[in-house]
């Protein structure tokens, strides 16, 4: 009788545990996602004003939100087993891609990305743009349409890989589509007050510690789905649940992750002499 | 609508940054979702297999780069 009230405790902790963790991931790659449209929407805002780069923002989450609404439930209508194995072959294209590229990064065989420099050359090309949009709203009519575009684009863009990560995230089992929802609103929420109130960008926020950790977790998850998807079993006692693979997956490839750092830093340093060429990330 | 395009490419940018990472990696989901289940012999260790495979891509990939930003 203990032992089975012992056993209910342990599972009600991996389920929490496995909440915390989708709400984490979706937390922290929405963070990276939207500190990185906060930029481009500050650097339009001041320059062309307010009203036409909020408005372009607003619309692009408003379009968002409604993708959101319409891809949710129509996944709960495909098998389980298939959504795992093809929403986890994307998280695993999607994490190990995020992973790969900040282990180059903090090899330093890729240069950080430089929230200032983004926010430099967005204003400086609103600032060249001189649409039939921006002339009427120079000379006080209509809307600023360049403003708008720019400001709907990048929330879009951003805000695509934002979606993909919370239904990624979500589609794994029944309460973490809720979940990673609340992470993703959080870190709106988060940018969007830091925005309002410092005004400039975000260029403090460790976006490759992030990307690091993200790609970490989403390897995991990636990994683990597509092994239940296709039905494999995991090395785990018959007496406890198959989640207890997704920590243990996610610790083997922080380790990976961390071992590749200086291997990769030793092995472009030996082979060459020469200085690194460092590719700018676009 | 060029937004749609540029969304589009992102979108792909989501998963494809480099071309035989991506590749490597569908193809080794798709062996092991193909063979694993009709190895009796590994069904305990069918899912650590996938994780093997997928950290050796890593490795290479990350390796390869690393030699690549030297030439």
């Amino acid at each position: 009788m203990e032992f089975r009230s012992g056993m209910g405790l342990a599972m009600a902790h991996l389920a929490a545990a496995r909440l915390g963790a989708t709400l984490g991931a979706a937390f922290l790659a929405s963070l990276v996602e939207c500190v990185e449209a906060l930029t481009v929407v500050l650097a339009v805002g001041s320059v062309r004003g307010w009203p036409s780069a909020l408005a372009g923002a607003a619309t692009g989450l408003a379009v968002l939100a409604a993708i959101i609404a319409a891809l949710g439930p129509a996944l709960t209508r495909i098998p389980l087993h298939l959504v795992q194995l093809v929403v986890g072959t994307m998280v695993l294209l999607f994490g190990l891609r995020w992973l790969r590229k900040a282990i180059l990064r903090s090899a330093g065989l890729i240069a950080l990305h430089d929230e200032k420099a983004a926010f430099a050359k967005n204003a400086a090309a609103m600032r060249d743009a001189h649409t039939a949009g921006a002339r009427e709203w120079e000379s006080g009519r209509g809307w600023d349409t360049a403003a708008f575009a720019a400001s709907f684009n990048i929330t879009m863009l951003e805000g695509t890989e934002v979606v993909f990560i919370v239904v990624a995230l979500g589609a794994g089992g029944s309460g973490l589509m809720q979940a990673a929802g609340l992470g993703a609103a959080a870190a709106l929420v988060l940018v969007a007050a830091l925005g309002f109130a410092l005004h400039r960008p975000l260029a403090r926020v460790p976006e490759n510690t992030l990307k690091f950790i993200v790609g970490v977790l989403l390897s995991g998850f990636g990994t683990f789905w597509v092994g239940e998807g296709a039905g494999l079993a995991w090395p785990i006692p018959a007496s406890a649940s198959a989640d207890l693979a997704i920590p243990c997956l996610m610790a083997a490839y922080l380790a990976l992750a961390l071992a590749l750092v200086p291997i990769c830093r030793n092995r472009a340093c030996t082979r060459s002499a020469a200085p690194l060429a460092m590719k700018v990330e676009e | 609508m060029r937004w749609i395009k540029s969304i589009a490419r992102e979108v792909l940018g989501l998963f494809v940054d480099d071309g035989s990472f991506a590749a490597a990696i569908v193809i080794w989901v798709a062996l092991c979702v193909v063979v694993l289940p009709r190895v009796a012999g590994c069904a305990r260790w069918a899912g650590p297999v996938i994780f093997v495979g997928l950290a050796l891509i890593l490795v290479e990939s990350a390796m390869r780069f690393a030699r690549r930003g030297t030439k």
